[in-house]
């Protein structure tokens, strides 16, 4: 059991997501500082890979960035030993199976335990195929976070029941990037979540605004925002940590 | 042959996004109940006969065999095919399947633009709409295609992100389909991705081996010593060898594209240069770096210029029952221009892998041995990049 559920014990999380190493580690690092000091409740950090087929344009070139500035997994663990040095919200890495699997599972996974990594998000590991790294997440204490989309439905309680950390729950169809509606039936699916199990739900895919915030917190335990902050980072480079900050105090302030 | 959920040995397996599990097992639900069905599989051959030109011949190349003075080789002319290649077969019956399942729109990844063309053609044949993702390097290569694409109907979407090559195009499609799913089917062009398309594809391009291996028998009145195919992700190779994986006496060879050789970076023989990895949905061989990075990869065909091969063919690499080999830009472009010369055949730069390794080793066979070349597609398409390679510029 990871330290996830500290996130969502005051109130309605707010989760930034940020692609490590964009444009430098530097940023990366003084970007979450602000999220944090500006309520972000748990971070989404970002391990980028050369084809993220989940990503809209916004976070794929985020990716493509921080890769071209050198990032590399080894250089994400030293960004998370800094900020370790005095950040204790719960930090969980998003990336594919691939990086985690090429590093070798079990050292990424016993890596992410020693440096203060609580939970791993893989958009390309459904529950079918969870067993590829799940072991080694019981082993060294790290939740594997299950994803649950609008097209689940009968696969809804499957996954809900051995859900761990929180559920994220994906709020339309497509890949990440910022919509000026969500249409699907969130409250329904997070009411069939509800019946199989009651680890925290957050809502990401799309939102942007405050009001979407607002409006996503009615529903859920957590909101999670990524393309909208890192459109921040692609528009003011190494000077965007500040507008990042005021961002997420802008959503915060906007949840329940 | 380990096939439980999807699973070639280790290879294989489901690794996409949530929003695709409930789209794919339905596929697999659809597939599973139309494949062996009579009014599916009566429709299918029909249209393999009589629309794309099946059987295809196979073709003994007398002054090829002569030349190189060892084994007898047959050329397995899958370029005559309607639309000059063996896409069409895979294509034919995921439309059909498509519209049993209610799809009324196609989508689909292309490299060279043979799957991209066989693609619109089906759709355009079936009355479905159609958008082809091609990297956006490919639509320059192949700009003869991207015209044909759009001429049958279909939209053509040139993907610029990552190396703007046929991976690009294959992600920019499951994203896609991400986003649309209710009309759309992907039409997987290759024996890769998720379960089931790598066994779906297999299946509909094994006619390949079905064919080689009756009339082989019928011509020479024992099975080839040997059957060799170009591999990308590798769908006329797995087509070729199939009905052969269990007579073990036939040697299975599948040729990659090594670019400017495998000890350099501009190589996409993922066999020889790759390792294990989890990309595209499917556990499989990849050339990548040591973080996992998928490598951008390159080959003068585009068609095999891919970082992966389909789990079939990792597994029949793991258990040695097929060999892979790496064949080089240059001794492709001379195979293509061998056969033109030789047999008046004009191969695809693909099949020209193939046929470059098979001049290799049919000069060390007896003269009673036998070997079967897949030529995969026509080379007419790739006339202006080779003689761009050679030096000369014309136009289209």
């Amino acid at each position: 059991m990871s330290n996830i559920k500290n996130a969502f014990a005051n109130g309605k999380a707010f989760i930034p997501f940020i692609t490590c190493g964009d444009p430098d580690a530097d940023t990366t690092i003084r970007a979450v500082h602000e999220a944090v000091r500006n309520g972000a409740d748990l971070v989404e950090l970002g391990i980028p890979f050369s084809d993220p087929t989940a990503e809209g344009p916004v976070i794929q070139d985020a990716n493509y960035r921080a890769l071209k500035g050198g990032i590399t997994t080894d250089k994400v663990f030293d960004i998370v030993r800094e900020l370790r040095r005095d950040i204790d919200v719960p930090m969980v890495f998003m990336t594919y199976a691939n990086v985690v699997f090429s590093y070798g599972a079990e050292r990424f996974i016993s890596t992410c335990n020693d440096i203060g990594i609580d939970g791993l998000i893989l958009p390309d590991l459904p529950f079918e195929e969870k067993d590829e790294f799940l072991p080694y997440c019981r082993k060294y204490g790290v939740d594997l976070v299950s994803m649950i989309a609008p097209t689940s439905e009968d696969r809804i309680a499957m996954i809900a029941r051995e859900a761990e950390g929180f559920l994220y729950v994906v709020s339309s169809l497509g890949v990440t990037g910022t919509r000026s509606e969500i249409t699907t039936d969130l409250a329904s699916i997070i009411k069939a979540v509800r019946r199989n199990t009651d680890i925290p739900c957050a809502i990401g895919f799309g939102i942007s605004t405050p009001e979407q915030a607002r409006k996503m917190s009615e529903i859920a335990d957590g909101v999670i925002v990524g393309s909208a902050i890192v459109k921040l980072l692609a528009k003011y480079g190494t000077k965007s940590p500040a507008h990042i900050g005021s961002y997420v105090k802008s959503m915060k302030d906007a949840m329940l | 042959m380990t096939e439980k959920a999807g699973r070639f040995g280790i290879h294989g397996g489901q690794y996409i996004p949530e929003t695709l599990m409930n789209a794919v097992i339905e596929l697999e639900r659809a597939y599973n109940r139309y494949k062996d069905d009579p009014d599916f599989t009566a429709e299918l051959s029909a249209l393999l006969n009589d629309y794309a030109g099946r059987p295809s011949r196979l073709y003994f190349a007398r002054r090829m065999t002569e030349d190189l003075g060892g084994a007898k080789i047959y050329l397995k002319r899958e370029d005559l095919n309607h639309t000059g290649a063996h896409k069409i077969n895979n294509v034919l019956g995921q439309a059909l399947l498509a519209k049993r399942m209610g799809k009324t729109r196609l989508i689909a990844e292309t490299g060279a633009g043979q799957h991209g063309v066989a693609t619109a053609t089906a759709a355009a044949l079936m009355g479905m709409s159609c958008v082809v993702f091609m990297g956006e390097e490919d639509t320059r290569r192949q700009a003869l295609n991207v015209y044909r694409m759009r001429l049958l109907g279909s939209e053509v979407v040139p993907v610029s992100t990552g190396t703007g090559t046929l991976k690009d195009a294959v992600s920019q499609a499951f994203r896609e389909w991400t986003s649309r799913i209710d009309d759309t089917h992907y039409c997987l062009g290759s024996v890769m991705g998720p379960h089931p398309f790598p066994t779906i594809v297999r299946d509909f391009q094994a006619v390949i081996s079905r064919e080689i291996k009756s009339q082989v028998m019928e011509r020479e009145g024992k099975l080839p010593d040997c059957v060799v195919a170009c591999v990308g992700g590798g769908s006329n190779a797995i087509g070729s060898f199939y009905h052969f994986i269990n007579d073990k006496g036939v040697r299975l060879i599948g040729c990659e594209a090594a670019g400017r050789g495998i000890e350099t970076f501009e190589t996409a023989a993922t066999i020889s240069t790759g390792r294990l990895g989890i990309f595209h949905g499917m556990k499989s061989y990849f050339c990548q770096d040591d973080f996992g990075q998928i490598a951008p990869v390159y080959s003068i065909s585009a068609g095999l210029d891919y970082p992966g091969i389909g789990p079939e063919h990792a597994y029949l690499h793991d258990t040695g029952r097929a060999e892979y080999v790496p064949v080089t830009d240059e001794e492709a472009v001379c195979a293509f221009e061998y056969l033109s010369r030789t047999e008046g055949i004009i191969p695809a730069i693909e099949s020209a892998h193939a046929l470059s390794y098979a001049m290799k080793v049919a000069p060390n066979m007896s003269r009673e041995s036998v070997i079967v070349v897949t030529i995969s597609g026509r080379g007419d398409k790739d006339c202006a990049s080779i003689a761009r390679y050679r030096g000369e510029n014309i136009n289209e």
